[in-house]
């Protein structure tokens, strides 16, 4: 609803242009990498872990191995190289070696001629298990025994934590953390696990070079990381391994891990033959981790008038089995655990355990979005004991430029948290709707629940924040190549950069970056692949925006002005072809006994958010109905503006589904409900129309002053669409997804 | 694997006698499901799409008779919807347009699954089972031909014809509680009926109970009848929804039910 009535074919920074893959998406044209092919290919298939825990006695693939149209059956003593992987430390088995560790693991891999051969065939593969005591609690899993053998993740400047199963522990002290005040509230929450639930479920193709190299062609957030984890298990030189980026089915952080590619890989070099693997939908919710389900203890103390004095704060992230991207996600959710406010006290206790339930890493938001639940929650809370206002709380205490965070970091770039808060405050909700209407317009909806009876109305109000880019002086950079060549009309560009196009748009950053800079409407996009151009870095922490103008800007420049130096035109047949590399500021790590920042600063910047939602809910049958919500963003400077309010409206969405419906649950480290039949995400009926205003205050360092816009829709909306429902309620719904039974009042 | 697909009901009775390992497929909605999850195998499908005998719906001595072939977009459209609002509600609350589409009555009979939305609005017209064999025809009452979660009293050999349902005499409703607003499982669903002519209040629940069932009682005794609907449900805790919560909502249900049917 909010988005511009006209776009453009042909754009440049700052207005509204048509997205170059929308089409071919909405028309089924668009190839994913499910839809890949190549002559002669074989279909790959997992042998994985119905067990959460065990070890492994024997893989008898004798009977596999025979069956018809079979052409390889690979364990983990078939991996070439390194045994083992990870996205930060390389803790995870490329196949299991005796043991698994989670429901799901992949313990065998299969390739046949025919899909439904190469899955008869690991049906044929025994594999003979001594099931263990799984590690479940994460609140016992420091008390119990190693899932891991060694400490995996110890020795990387982290805080030293004796305790057993523990991926990293933060403590963050603050100026006093023992400081009073004259109020205090308290709480604990929690949060279900949730998945990205995106719609292309993990796929590739791996095609052996016939030199020992191998090109894998996936649907992935980050293709030179990739690389630099698949070649090693592979036993190859990085550039015998060329990751090409296909089209991706949505992301959302659950494509930074790898799934396939090294299994297809390794399946591709020992047939010689191109190997496909599809995962199904079962299969991908075991095929990629999840968000952090947390348990967080929160207490705040404030003065009378409501600036706050002392935030304290106990987190406990559950990882599951394997690394990934914990750490840096324990480091998220202790730095933004005190929210977008100015506290000059802290004391944040911050833990992510091993355990046997399922991996979780990088989800949208990623760590800011359980704080965030938690620390407004407490806002609200302290707003009902002062009797104050929310809104008007928020803004006494709003974190502004030259505040710092309990991190001890000072805000210099752009900081518009109160400018949100007010924006989104004035933002008119709409009359309620007047009675009888429409099932489909009321709590339960096609469900025909009610008429109205039962149904409260609630107002809801939250704030949020988070990073832009890598943090700890993990400071990935982006790369990009421009060629420019004489046309019929002119000049004609071709622009690389290895920039994922996850769903997010990224791909129009570079072109409208390129069409800006080089004022030149004739520039296309080149191929995405390691081979072409340096590493973009990952597409995730909202950072692909900023990363991809920042190198489109400065090839593009370097560009103009050989172009200059060579006179200003080129002959028939004349090129010129630069790649730049684009760095943001550098960031340092956190002081590992202190949590406080050492050097330049952990964190490169922060966007915020604010957003208002109404809801109605059936309080007798505890069913909701999301009404409306308004958000203000600060968004930097929107590049193409239409694009931004699709981030927003969808990162709403994901995070409401967090609110109401979306987890994964277990029993016992078992995933119960791996479908889309049962894990549920929103429908149109359970997403309200957006009414978005974008805060542009340009971030100093930034090319244009952009920002990155994905993550902060999911952080807030999670946390506003639950204090709507509390104000409808008046109950103190602590757990999201919220339960009906929690509305009710049932046990 | 094999299709067969007769094109008379003769011969499709014919064909479930040789082969009763035939699996039939209506609407498919349920058996492709379970073909494409491999949880069945069958050797044989029998097609019956292209049985005229199966399909629509009439007006049978005061009942209404609905083919087993009846699509839920068909049991939404006036003038059946009329005479059988509580079937039309519930169509209305099953999948998305394609699935209402394709999906059927006789599917929903065949799978009888206690979350199965047809049934409690078939339940509360004290419905009848049609079903054929080479060996003839017999009719079952719904009660009894669900014998429990997802078993009924089919016989190998036998086909499911459609069923004679009552038609309304009063209001009806159907309801459904699922935990978002659009395309869900019943956590627990209630189809409810004021029969004036018979001076009674028949509701019937699924999903809170091995089968969908019914329970009654008198226009006069409607004290605690809600309770009555809660008491007669055995819900089980799932991945959708608690034990106790589905009791619970039961009792609202009925509550605005019976409201909602007397005003
Ligand atoms: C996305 C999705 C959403 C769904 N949502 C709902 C929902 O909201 N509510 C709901 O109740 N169901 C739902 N279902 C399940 C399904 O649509 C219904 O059960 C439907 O009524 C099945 O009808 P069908 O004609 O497709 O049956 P089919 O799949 O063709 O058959 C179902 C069963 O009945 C047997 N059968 C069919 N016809 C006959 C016959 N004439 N004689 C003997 N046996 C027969 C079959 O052998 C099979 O065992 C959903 C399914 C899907 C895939």
């Amino acid at each position: 609803m909010n988005a511009p009535a006209r776009t453009l074919e042909l754009g440049r920074v700052g207005e509204s242009v048509k997205r170059v893959d929308a089409i071919p998406k909405v028309t089924g044209e668009f190839a994913y990498s499910s839809d890949l092919f190549a002559a002669g290919m074989l279909w790959g298939h997992t042998v994985r872990s119905p067990h959460a825990h065990a070890l492994i006695e024997e893989v008898d693939i004798s009977e596999a191995v025979g069956m018809a149209g079979v052409h390889a059956v690979l364990t983990h003593t078939d991996v070439p190289g390194a045994k083992a992987y990870g996205l930060e430390f390389a803790d995870q088995p490329v196949l299991a070696i005796e043991r698994v560790r989670y429901f799901g693991e992949p313990v065998a891999i299969v390739a046949a001629e025919h899909p439904e051969q190469a899955r008869r065939a690991a049906e044929r593969i025994r594999v003979a298990y001594e099931p263990l005591e799984p590690v479940v609690d994460p609140e016992r899993a420091t008390e119990q025994e190693p899932i891991h053998d060694g400490r995996p993740t110890a020795g990387h400047g982290f805080r030293d934590d004796p305790r057993p199963n523990v991926v990293r522990s933060i403590v963050i002290r603050h100026g006093d953390p023992d400081a009073q005040g004259e109020v205090t509230v308290s709480g604990v929450y929690e949060l279900g696990i949730q998945d990205q639930a995106f719609l292309g479920p993990e796929s590739g193709l791996a095609v052996p070079d016939g030199e020992g190299g191998v090109d894998v062609y996936v649907a992935t957030q980050w293709l030179h990381v990739d690389r630099d984890q698949v070649a090693p298990c592979l036993g190859l030189d990085p550039e015998q391994v060329r990751i090409h980026l296909s089209g991706v089915g949505g992301a959302f952080g659950g494509r930074e891990d790898l799934s396939m590619q090294i299994h297809a890989s390794m399946l591709a070099l020992h047939t010689n033959r191109p190997v496909k693997m599809v995962y199904n939908r079962e299969e991908s919710f075991v095929g990629h981790i999840h968000r952090h389900p947390a348990k967080i203890w929160m207490e705040h103390r404030a003065k009378r008038d409501g600036k706050l004095v002392n935030v304290r704060a106990r987190i406990l992230l559950d990882g599951g089995a394997y690394a990934s991207s914990s750490a840096a996600v324990t480091a998220n959710a202790s730095a933004f655990a005190c929210g977008p406010y100015a506290v000059e006290n802290a004391l944040v206790e911050c833990a992510c355990v091993y355990t046997n339930n399922p991996p979780c890493g990088a989800m949208r938001g990623f760590g800011a979005v359980q704080s965030c639940f938690a620390h407004e929650a407490q806002m609200d809370k302290l707003g009902a004991e002062l009797g104050m206002d929310p809104v008007e709380l928020r803004l006494r205490n709003a974190l502004a430029p030259g505040d710092s965070l309990p991190t001890g970091q000072k805000i210099t770039g752009s900081f518009p948290a109160a400018e949100v808060i007010r924006r989104a405050a004035a933002l008119p909700i709409p009359e309620p709707e007047e009675l009888p209407r429409d099932a489909l317009r009321l709590p339960g909806g096609s469900g025909n629940t009610t008429r109205g009876e039962g149904v409260r109305r609630g107002v809801g109000f939250a704030v949020g924040f988070k990073n832009v880019c890598y943090s700890e002086g993990f400071d990935d950079s982006t790369a990009a190549r421009v060629r420019l060549a004489a046309s019929d009309d002119g000049i004609a560009a071709v622009v690389h950069c290895a920039a994922a196009e996850v769903g997010q748009g990224v791909v129009n950053v570079i072109l409208q970056t390129a069409r800006t800079e080089l004022d030149l409407d004739e520039v296309v996009l080149g191929s995405a692949t390691t081979s072409s151009v340096g590493s973009a870095g990952s597409a995730s922490a909202s950072r692909m925006t900023w990363m991809a103008a920042g190198a489109v800007q400065l090839a593009c420049r370097a560009a103009k002005d050989e172009l200059e130096r060579r006179g200003g035109d080129l002959e028939h047949g004349e090129t010129i072809d630069v790649e730049r590399v684009y760095h943001h500021r550098p960031t340092t790590p956190l002081d590992r006994e202190t949590g406080q920042v050492t050097g330049d600063g952990a964190h490169v910047a922060y966007i915020c958010a604010a957003m208002r939602v109404v809801a109605e809910v059936d309080v007798e049958l505890g069913l909701t109905r999301v009404v409306w919500i308004g958000t203000a963003q600060d968004v930097g400077k929107a590049v193409n503006p239409q694009a931004v309010y699709g981030q927003i409206e969808g990162g709403i969405a994901q995070g409401l589904g967090l609110a109401l419906m979306e987890e994964i649950q277990t029993q016992d480290g078992l995933i119960t409900n791996a479908s889309f039949t049962d894990y549920l995400i929103p429908t149109t009926l359970d997403m309200p129309p957006v009414e978005a205003q974008l805060v542009e205050e340009p971030e100093p360092d930034a090319p244009y002053g952009v920002k990155g816009v994905g993550e902060p829709p999911t952080v807030v909306s999670t946390a506003a669409v639950a204090s709507a429902l509390r104000d409808a309620t008046g109950r103190q719904l602590t757990r999201v997804p919220v339960r009906p039974d929690e509305i009710v009042g049932l046990p | 694997m094999d299709v067969l697909t007769p094109t008379t009901l003769d011969e499709a009775l014919r064909m479930k006698a040789e082969r009763p390992d035939a699996v039939p497929i209506q609407g498919g909605t349920d058996v492709m499901v379970e073909l494409n999850f491999d949880r069945a195998r069958p050797a044989v499908l029998l097609n019956l799409n292209e049985l005229a005998e199966l399909r629509g719906w009439s007006r049978e001595n005061g009942s209404i008779r609905l083919g087993a072939g009846l699509t839920y977009t068909e049991a939404m459209e006036a003038p059946l919807a009329e005479k059988l609002p509580a079937l039309a509600e519930a169509s209305r609350t099953v999948g998305g347009p394609q699935i209402r589409n394709r999906g059927t009555v006789g599917g929903n009979l065949g799978t009888a699954s206690p979350a199965g939305d047809a049934l409690p609005p078939l339940l509360i017209g004290d419905a009848v089972v049609e079903l054929a064999s080479i060996r003839g025809e017999r009719t079952v009452p719904l009660n009894e031909f669900l014998t429990g979660p997802k078993r009924n009293a089919l016989a190998d050999d036998e086909l499911i014809l459609g069923a004679r349902v009552r038609a309304a005499h009063g209001a009806q409703t159907f309801m459904k509680v699922g935990p978002r607003n659009a395309m869900v499982i019943s956590v627990v669903s209630l189809a409810l009926t004021v029969d004036r002519e018979r001076d009674e209040v028949r509701a019937a629940f699924g999903s809170a109970g091995p089968v969908a069932r019914l329970v009654s009682a008198r226009l006069a005794d409607l004290d605690g009848f809600p309770e009555r609907v809660a008491a007669a449900a055995s819900p089980i805790d799932d991945v959708r929804g608690s034990a106790a919560y589905r009791s619970h909502a039961l009792s609202v249900l009925t509550a605005r039910a019976v409201e909602r049917c007397l005003q």
